[in-house]
Formats: C-alpha cells, structure tokens, sequence
C-alpha cells in the first residue's frame, strides 16, 4: 500500500492493494514470506528531506514501493524526482556537501544506519541510469565485471550468468556473436538493455529506473517498457519518467512530484483519470511541466 | 569578393604560415643534426665503448647509461605519480589545500632542473649516501618526471567519465575496484601520454645527473646502481666542452645527438602505439 501517512500533503488516500496475481517465477532468494501477498512494503521512505549544501530538495517525503509492482515518479524537471530515487541505493551520499534526514527502509531495515554497507546495499537495490553507461570492456566483461566484485570466481558460473541475463535483458539473440566485442560499438538501445543485464546480473532485488530511456528513440524504448513489464513479475521497480504516457503503460502505481514534494501518489489508472489534486492534474493535462 | 572573406582568408594563411614555420623548425632540427651526425653512426659506433680519449670509438656504455638512469626514473616516478594522481583526484576532500597541492605540482614542472640537480646532490648524492650514481641521477630524473606524470595522470583519470564510475558503484563495487577495475584501465591511455611526455624529457635532461650520476668518462659498463654513469645528454656536453681533439670530438657529439633524438623518437613512438592499441580497445 501506498503512502498511508495522512498528515502529509500527499492526499493519495487509501488505495487498497493491487490485486496479486500468483507469483510466477519468482527469486526465492530475493523475498520474504510476507512478500507473497504484497502487503509488506519492499522500501519505505519516512520523512525524507535531502539537501544539496544549504539547498532543500527534497521535503519530508513518505512513500512506500510495493515489492513486484512498478512505480514510476513524475514531475516536471527539478522536482527532486531523480535525487530521490538516488537516494535509495545511496548514490547521492557521492555528492559532496549533501544531507539527508529522515528513514529508508529496505525489507524493514534501516539502509541509512552505519551498519548498513553501501556496497551491499547496492547490490540488491540494481540502477539503471538515464544514458547508458557501459563500460569501455566487451560485452562479456560488461556483465560478468558486478559478479566479479561480488566474489564469483567460478568462471562457468560466470559464463552461465552472463548469458541469463542477456537472454532476460532480452538481447541474446542481437548479440550472442558480440560477446567478445567492445559494448560501445552497439547502439544505444542495446547499450541500455546491456546495463540492465549488467544490472541483473548481481540479482538484485529491486531496481531503480532513472529516466531510462531518456536518449532512445522510440522503439528501443518500447523494448525497455516491455522489458520492465517482464521483470516486475520478479523484481520490485521504481521508475523516474519524463514521459507521462510512459508512466501509465508500464506502472502500477504512479507517485506525482513538485519542488520537492510529494504530491499525489497512488494506482496509475487512478492517478491519470481521477487525480485528486489540482496540481497532478495540471501537470498530467499538460498545463505546465 | 568580399570584405569578410578576405580578411578569412588572411586569417586562415597566418594561421598556416605559423603551422608551417613550426614544421621548418622542427624538421630544421632534424635535418641539421642528421646531416652531420648520420656519417658517423654505424654498427661499431652502437657496440663499442669510447677510445682514444673519446676521439675514436663508439658510445654503448652511454647509451646504456642513458638506458639505466631512464628506466629507474620512470620505476621511482611512475607508481608514486600515478598513485598521487589517484589520490588528489578520487580520494582526496575537495577543498583549498588540494587546490594547493595541486597548483604546487603543476608549478614544480616549471623549476629549472639544475634546481633538481643540486637537490639531488644534497640530499641523495651526500645526505642518503648513495654517491654519485645511477640510484642518485634516478631518483633526481624521476622527481623531475614526477610533475609530468602526476598532472598528466589527473587530467587522464578526470576524463573518465563520471557515469561509469555510478555504474560501478551502483553494481556493488568498492570505490577501490571501482578504480582499478574501471577507471584506471579507462585513463590508461592519458597516462601513457604522460609517461611518454616524461620519458623524452628524462632522456634528454643533462642538468639533474650533471651533480649526481654523470661522468666524464668511466671504463666499460655500469655494473651496479651505485655506479656512475656516462650518458647521452651529458656526453654531448662533455665532447663539445671538454678534451684535446675538437673536430673528432663534435663528429661524435653529432652522431651522440643524432642518438639520442632518435631514442626519443622511438621510445615515443612504442607508446603512442600502445596508447592507440589502448584506445581501439575502448573505443571500438
């Protein structure tokens, strides 16, 4: 469920839960009993406030993301839309002079606190970035580089993973005769479903979008969305979209931000059709943004 | 036609008239020392060892000495440069007093290098003990180099784009395999170009060993670092100042030159290829 927090200015309501279909194929190793009936938030945020120096971006959002649903964020540019989804793998603590206050919860457990390793953190929340940016290795070497650093040393293990994830990336068949060649030679299209078999390569349990299609022409982007579609029935995401009508073709629920704010936040179809505040609906009818 | 176009032009011919004097300079260079020195060059010149006062015979031992003294400068200034490069870029707070530093090793690539020389004789040739020898030009040499390749090293690993190093990160990398694994390969090829810039440099300097590694004439071959050493730079210095037989001694000091521009040359060159292998890989 989404943004319960009635005090905040987000006037989602009470949304009930999407209905949960049965699981299918699901990562074992990537959820937790509760999980199986979607009632149990994958991350909550709780008041969360970030600052670029003496600059607030972010003010006191609340939010949670249900775990193998799609949630993508909206809003016009400078809305603190990409700061935030930064903020859940700890990205943005690379930013000098920044500050966060408030709590991230992943499965329950505080990914702020000093206990919590970055690194660890960030192999279980994945990202995919806005360009693609692969790295200036092999196709091979791109994928198999995240198992790598996370210990996996048996290379036919290797062998094995980098092939799943490029056929569940959906781009074994355009590349399986490339392995061995440099992954800036692909398009740009390829080179961003290469970054989300590199992504889902450590298995990740969640993986955060962030404008992923941003420098793709129309139809690598429409393979993307049909992408996502596939892998929401295993992994919880979370997409910062320009592009409204891309929000509403691939998410479930759909979160609307303003300078800093929360605003609205609740089931996509919801969220388009009746929105209930005045300014998701300026923004989702075009009247600014 | 008109007036623009005119003055386009005049502008585009000043521009190539320059370009064109360079080449006159550089290829004058080349030309006149070639002219001189390529008489005297042959197989015994490169294999035998100076005789007869240095007015006969060949410079091998120079050349090895050159060999030495370049070798173990770039094995003193190589790994410290690139490690410093390493920290000020990825490790180091941003703040005033990296800017310092900063602006303190770029400045450093400015002092003159017999400003070295007699550093490197205070403090290694008499303060460390190490005499006047291979360990002690080295050393001088590689703190000369150390500007060059630090500043070349932070221009390579700032160009490394920073979305590679979030890909990294964002993968459960360490900042430490992030830049091993990532950035280092990535600026590879501007680090090169700085060894390359420094390497031509070393060869040639005759300031910093002048005080701690060079000598006049030594028989046979350096058998230890803590030899002294004849070499290139400092040998064309010796031939033109020094001993009894001028015109045999300018013969061989043409040929040494001619040498020495050619192991530049070519030293430069097995990098420029390395780094455009380097860059093929990357950018294929």
């Amino acid at each position: 469920m989404l943004n319960q927090d009635p005090g905040s200015k987000a006037a989602g309501g009470n949304f009930p839960p999407a209905p949960v279909k049965a699981p299918v194929g699901i990562n074992m190793n990537s959820m937790g009993e509760a999980d199986l009936f979607g009632t149990e938030p994958k991350i909550s945020a709780r008041g969360v406030n970030f600052y670029y120096g003496q600059k607030r971006a972010l003010n006191g959002i609340t939010i949670d993301f249900s775990p193998r649903r799609v949630t993508a964020i909206i809003g016009p540019s400078g809305c603190g839309k990409s700061t935030f989804i930064r903020l859940l793998n700890r990205m943005n603590e690379l930013v000098p002079g920044s500050r966060l206050e408030g709590e991230i919860l992943l499965d329950g457990l505080d990914i702020l606190s000093p206990a919590c390793d970055a690194a660890e953190l960030r192999k279980r929340v994945g990202m995919v970035f806005q360009k693609p940016n692969p790295f200036p290795k092999t196709v091979f070497e791109n994928i198999a580089y995240g198992l790598e650093v996370n210990g996996v040393t048996d290379k036919h293990l290797i062998e094995e993973r980098v092939v799943d994830s490029l056929k569940k990336a959906a781009l074994w068949d355009e590349i399986k005769d490339r392995l061995k060649d440099s992954a800036l030679g692909l398009s740009g299209g390829q080179q961003q479903r290469l970054c989300i078999a590199r992504c889902l390569a450590v298995s990740p349990e969640v993986i955060l979008f962030d404008e992923p299609c941003a420098s793709l022409d129309p139809i690598s982007t429409a393979k993307i969305e049909e992408l996502i579609l596939t892998l929401k029935k295993e992994y919880t995401i979370v997409i910062v979209t320009h592009n409204m009508q891309q929000a509403a073709r691939v998410s479930d629920n759909t979160a609307f931000f303003l300078m800093g704010d929360l605003i609205e936040v609740g089931r996509t179809d919801k969220i388009f059709k009746a929105p209930r505040d005045k300014r998701t609906e300026d923004y989702i009818t075009g009247r600014f943004g | 036609m008109k007036r623009r176009d005119i003055v386009q032009k005049l502008g585009f011919s000043a521009l190539f008239a320059c370009m064109a004097a360079n080449i006159v300079f550089l290829g004058g260079i080349v030309f006149f020392i070639a002219a001189r020195g390529l008489g005297s060059i042959n197989w015994a010149f490169l294999t035998q060892a100076p005789r007869d006062s240095m007015t006969a015979g060949g410079v091998a031992p120079v050349i090895a000495g050159t060999f030495y003294l370049t070798l173990g400068a770039i094995i003193f200034a190589l790994p410290l440069g690139v490690a410093s490069a390493i920290y000020l870029t990825e490790y180091s707070p941003r703040g005033w007093i990296v800017n310092l530093l900063r602006i303190s090793i770029n400045n450093l690539a400015g002092v003159p290098s017999v400003v070295f020389g007699l550093f490197g004789l205070t403090v290694f040739v008499k303060y460390m003990g190490f005499g006047v020898s291979i360990l002690s030009g080295s050393l001088t040499l590689g703190i000369l180099a150390l500007p060059v390749i630090i500043s070349a090293s932070q221009e390579a690993l700032t160009a490394v784009p920073q979305s590679i190093r979030e890909a990294s990160l964002a993968l459960g990398a360490t900042q430490w395999e992030t830049i091993r694994r990532v950035v280092l390969p990535a600026a590879l090829p501007g680090i090169l170009t700085g060894v390359i810039l420094s390497v031509g440099r070393v060869a040639g300097e005759t300031a910093p060993i002048l005080f701690t590694a060079a000598a006049f004439y030594v028989k046979g071959y350096p058998h230890s670092i803590f030899s002294e050493v004849m070499a290139l730079p400092y040998h064309i210095y010796a031939l033109m100042t020094e001993g009894t037989h001028p015109e045999e001694q300018t013969r061989i000091a043409y040929a040494s030159s001619l040498l020495l521009l050619a192991l530049v040359l070519s030293v430069s060159m097995l990098a420029i290829y390395i780094r455009a292998r380097q860059r093929k890989t990357y950018n294929a």
